[in-house]
């Protein structure tokens, strides 16, 4: 597998090379859980189980006196001493690594001294976050999976292929989402999804942003006001057809509904920054073309067409 | 504006999402509405937000913004995290309320 061989060694040369462009602040844990010589061993092991944590720093105000760790807790509780200070139980020796060095810097001192953890301090000597051996690895190939896309895109877009080209003349690509009534965790997810495919696919960016957000927009009004429906997104050489159907309650007075700032939301949904009475009109401003119709008892369905516009991937990013 | 540049100004940290310093933006948009947001910001803006919900998260991504600031030191659930990191989206979190927030960027030169 000579081919396989190569490519996990370029693989490894863009990790090496992206930790060395990384900087550690940007591959750690900014989220820092402290504790101070004050704290006794048995609260060390709460604030540990209760994160979820191996070991925190040591702080005496903003200065860094030692680390302790899971090891400093097992061993205090074997001889019984878990109302210990964590000044006497600690580790005075504490490895640490600079928020600017290169992250490679901090995979070198974690192969070197096997430590479990290395608080990041500023150039003042402050704590200013913390990594584990997996961080900087781990934060890396995330980014070097972003670039990937991002790239895979460009290549797309520069190419200039339409959905013609990828489906034949006449054929049409659709997504399909099933979106359950009050799924708030949830929300979102269906449309944010649609746009990454459809991005993907090299198509105009401002004619997606508008039919995703229309989708969007479709998405959250079946969760807050339905018990669910669909929202579908056709893509054919020339639009998306954003439709979302659902079978109730249905909208008693749909001109009033159109009306900007009218709202039937309860409160637990304004409270999250919803339920302005500005998403059928949102709908509306995206879309080239727009329908709503609805029975009460029966459902309504909503379908907005967003035009790709002429020139294939020119942008119109503004509408 | 430099993205490095808006962090300095809102002495804001990074939390979550693609290290972008040199991303130029232009604009900004301060909102807690959602539906505000989507119906007025354009295109690569900053959007400045008291809502931490993932929601704001991928009300951003869907309208194409460049980046995410969470005001008044409220710290993201941990939902929204995960969708900034899925996204790439570059999230910050800035102790200064929302008002001073627009204030120094619009002192700073940055417009809406």
């Amino acid at each position: 597998m000579r081919s396989r061989g190569a490519g996990t060694r370029t693989q490894l040369t863009k990790l090496e090379e992206l930790l060395r462009e990384l900087r550690v602040e940007e591959v750690m844990t900014r989220r820092l859980v402290s504790v101070s010589g004050d704290f006794t061993m048995a609260q060390v092991k709460e604030l540990l189980r209760k994160h979820r944590i191996s070991g925190v720093p040591v702080l005496e105000g903003e200065a860094l006196v030692g680390v302790v760790s899971i090891e400093d807790v097992t061993r205090a509780l074997e001889q019984g001493e878990m109302g210990a200070k964590v000044r006497d139980r600690m580790s005075r020796e504490v490895i640490t690594v600079f928020a600017d060095e290169p992250a490679v810097e901090a995979v070198k001192r974690f192969a070197h001294t096997k430590v479990g953890r290395l608080p990041v301090l500023d150039r003042g000597g402050k704590v200013v976050g913390i990594l584990t051996p997996g961080d900087p690895v781990g934060r890396a190939f995330r980014v070097m999976d972003l670039r990937y896309r991002e790239q895979e895109q460009q290549r797309w877009q520069q190419k200039g292929l339409g959905l013609e080209d990828l489906l034949g003349e006449g054929a049409s690509l659709v997504l399909r989402f099933r979106v359950q009534g009050e799924d708030f965790a949830g929300a979102g997810k269906a449309s944010v999804q649609a746009k990454r495919v459809l991005g993907r696919l090299g198509l105009d960016p401002g004619a997606v942003r508008r039919a995703t957000i229309a989708a969007y927009e479709a998405e959250m009004n079946l969760i807050i006001h339905t018990r669910g429906g669909e929202l579908t997104l056709e893509a054919t050489p020339h639009s998306v057809v954003v439709e979302a159907v659902d079978k109730g309650p249905g909208i008693v007075d749909v001109e009033q509904a159109l009306q900007p700032g009218f709202s039937t939301a309860p409160e637990w949904v304004c409270e999250m920054g919803f339920g302005a009475g500005m998403g059928l009109n949102n709908i509306q401003s995206c879309a080239d073309e727009f329908e709503i119709e609805s029975e009460v008892g029966r459902g309504t369905r909503v379908r907005a067409v967003v035009h790709l516009s002429q020139s294939g991937r020119k942008d119109r990013l503004n509408r | 504006m430099r993205l490095q540049d808006i962090k300095v100004q809102l002495e804001a940290e990074q939390v979550a999402g693609s290290p972008r310093p040199e991303l130029e933006i232009k604009e900004a948009c301060a909102a807690d509405l959602m539906s505000d947001v989507l119906a007025s910001a354009r295109p690569g803006s900053l959007l400045l937000t008291g809502l931490t919900h993932p929601q704001a998260v991928r009300v951003a991504a869907l309208a194409s913004l460049a980046a995410v600031v969470f005001v008044q030191g409220k710290e993201p659930l941990r939902d929204t995290l995960v969708a900034a990191e899925e996204s790439g989206l570059p999230l910050f979190v800035t102790q200064l309320s929302l008002f001073e927030s627009c204030g120094r960027l619009y002192q700073a030169g940055l417009r809406g």
